[in-house]
């Protein structure tokens, strides 16, 4: 079902005049109202008035995630406190956290969207649906769960964790759709058996997964695992949180909501912009958000665009699924590696479980990689000669896609930490060293 | 001919070895015969058991990746070039072996092994008269009564 036929199919005529509508509108505030914004259009020469269409988006500033922290907490919100219903933060594991804030209508916004990207998958009133995204501080589980409710799904709010309970309930309640990263729903599938259930205890038909890069194989691994239809919702809380985008029921990509969030690809290292089809940093700016709108944010996510009519019937612009990040990029003896790559390769071979984390460290001033990876029963042997011979395989493979030697070590189920959030699939001991 | 035997993936960790142990000795599981293949990361322990089925099941139970492979086992004359006259009938059928261990139960010399080819293995066996030995010739009760 097509939840805004009028937004979501229309011609690129007229979805350009309200962007560039909308854009005219949003320097015009953010110059007026947020002194970042007037300080760095100023250093660079820009004034409103040479924002006359969205062609003129170039223009204007890029924001970083850097400028969110030094603006920490609220030195971006375009909206007085009064206005502001609701706060979101990131973690900061990283350094400082990002703050951003809503208003009622950016609350609404946000619904909408949401409600877009669950109608795409074919989630509707009939639907109950377990979401196991955090709630709290965290975007993933309150953006979705006003979204669903909008469409009138029953809602589960079971929050993230907790794995024996979330099977328990998804039986008991029969739930039809789970809504989680795809990390902890490969856990979840994984957990079935050892909690005491099988497929058939359960009645799920889709997944909604997101908030960490992952690839198709993972996607196709998931669908098998749960027998169900699997989609990638995209969203970030400085953009908004989940529903920035999603794919439909061809898979083709991720139909991006860009009468809200104006995409762009920019090249990693000059930032000039990329034509369609180019990967390069998928930027966003924030059409209609009245807490805190940012113009041209650099998510760092690797993506391409693709404005060609989906089967599906919409016209939306569609993105690439995000398999890597500009900023998760390893260099390894000056070799770039996604720890995505590793994912592509052992979900190709289907030798071991997808369970993996990969070590990288410096020997002797050279980089060094080792990945653990976990055993899938079926595979054991008797003899150590053929377990060797299966981890050379993956070595093999790994070295022929991706060009660089990786040492693989076979480990017990289960002993690979399992994460309830976003995967941590990278130690890299180079740093501490 | 054959008898089942458990083949249990082992990391290379301090007490990992007494962890399946003592969950085999806590359901009352006798071991008969125990070996373990090790390569600097990992090992396999391999072990014929007094019961197979409820020993998988009480380790799968705990976690362990285990599974049960048919193995060939073969009783020997107890007397000095016995094995050596068993091994040269599969030499020269060209028949490589993989792995060997040997052990007495009761009064019995006993030899397990396993070969590139499983078949081909079976009739030299039958062909040559060896004597195998199965499971019920490893049963410990009785085995307790005669000592």
């Amino acid at each position: 079902m097509i939840w805004n036929k009028e937004i979501e199919c229309m011609n690129s005529t007229d979805m350009r005049a309200l962007q560039s509508e909308r854009l005219k509108k949003l320097v015009n505030h953010v110059y007026e109202n947020v002194t970042f914004y007037h300080k760095r259009m100023d250093k660079m020469g820009v004034k409103p008035a040479d924002i006359q269409s969205i062609e003129d988006i170039v223009k204007l500033p890029f924001t970083y995630k850097t400028d969110l922290r030094d603006n920490y907490p609220f030195d971006l919100f375009a909206a007085p406190m009064k206005e502001i219903v609701r706060v979101h933060a990131s973690s900061g594991t990283t350094g400082k956290p990002t703050t951003v804030g809503y208003t009622k209508t950016d609350i609404d916004n946000w619904r909408e969207v949401v409600a877009r990207c669950l109608s795409m998958t074919g989630i509707g009133a009939d639907d109950i649906m377990q979401i196991s995204y955090g709630y709290g501080l965290f975007t993933g589980g309150l953006g979705v769960h006003y979204g669903a409710e909008t469409v009138g799904c029953s809602v589960i709010p079971i929050s993230g964790g907790n794995t024996r309970r979330q099977l328990q309930l998804m039986s008991d309640f029969g739930s039809t759709v789970l809504a989680c990263t795809p990390s902890y729903a490969l856990h979840l599938a994984d957990a079935l058996t050892e909690n005491g259930y099988s497929l058939d205890d359960m009645k799920l038909k889709i997944g909604v997964f997101g908030a960490e890069p992952w690839t198709e194989n993972m996607r196709l691994e998931l669908e098998k695992k749960w027998g169900i239809n699997a989609f990638d919702i995209y969203g970030l809380s400085e953009i908004m949180g989940p529903g920035v985008a999603n794919d439909c029921i061809y898979h083709a990509g991720l139909h991006i909501h860009e009468d809200h969030f104006y995409p762009e690809i920019v090249h990693p290292d000059t930032k000039q912009s990329l034509p369609d089809g180019e990967e390069g940093e998928l930027v966003f700016t924030t059409l209609t958000k009245e807490g805190i709108p940012l113009l041209r944010y650099n998510t760092r996510d690797l993506s391409t665009l693709t404005r060609k009519k989906c089967a599906c019937g919409r016209t939306l612009v569609r993105m690439k699924k995000i398999t890597g990040r500009s900023d998760d990029m390893l260099i390894i003896r000056g070799v770039n590696l996604f720890p995505s790559q590793i994912e592509h390769v052992l979900l190709e071979l289907g030798e071991t479980s997808a369970h993996y984390m990969l070590y990288v460290d410096r020997e002797n001033n050279l980089d060094t990689l080792e990945l653990k990876v976990e055993l899938d029963e079926t595979k054991l042997t008797d003899t150590i000669r053929e377990l060797q011979s299966l981890a050379r395989k993956i070595e093999h493979a790994l070295n022929s896609a991706i060009g660089l030697s990786v040492k693989v070590t076979l480990v017990e189920p289960k002993t690979i930490a399992r994460s309830e959030g976003k995967a941590v699939r990278v130690v890299d001991r180079r740093k501490t060293n | 001919m054959t008898i089942r035997q458990l083949s249990v993936f082992l990391e290379n960790k301090t007490g990992h070895l007494n962890d399946i142990l003592s969950v085999l000795a806590h359901n009352k599981i006798n071991i008969v015969a125990l070996t373990v293949a090790d390569s600097s990361d990992y090992g396999i322990l391999r072990a014929i058991v007094s019961n197979p089925e409820k020993a998988l099941e009480v380790l799968r139970a705990e976690q362990f990746m285990v599974r049960v492979h048919d193995i060939l086992s073969l009783e020997m004359d107890a007397a000095p070039g016995s094995m050596s006259k068993i091994l040269n009938l599969f030499t020269a059928a060209d028949i490589c072996i993989e792995y060997v261990y040997a052990f007495s139960f009761g009064s019995k010399s006993i030899l397990i092994l396993r070969t590139d080819n499983l078949d081909k293995s079976i009739d030299i066996i039958k062909a040559n008269h060896l004597k195998s030995i199965t499971e019920k010739d490893l049963i410990y009760q009785r085995n307790l009564s005669e000592l």
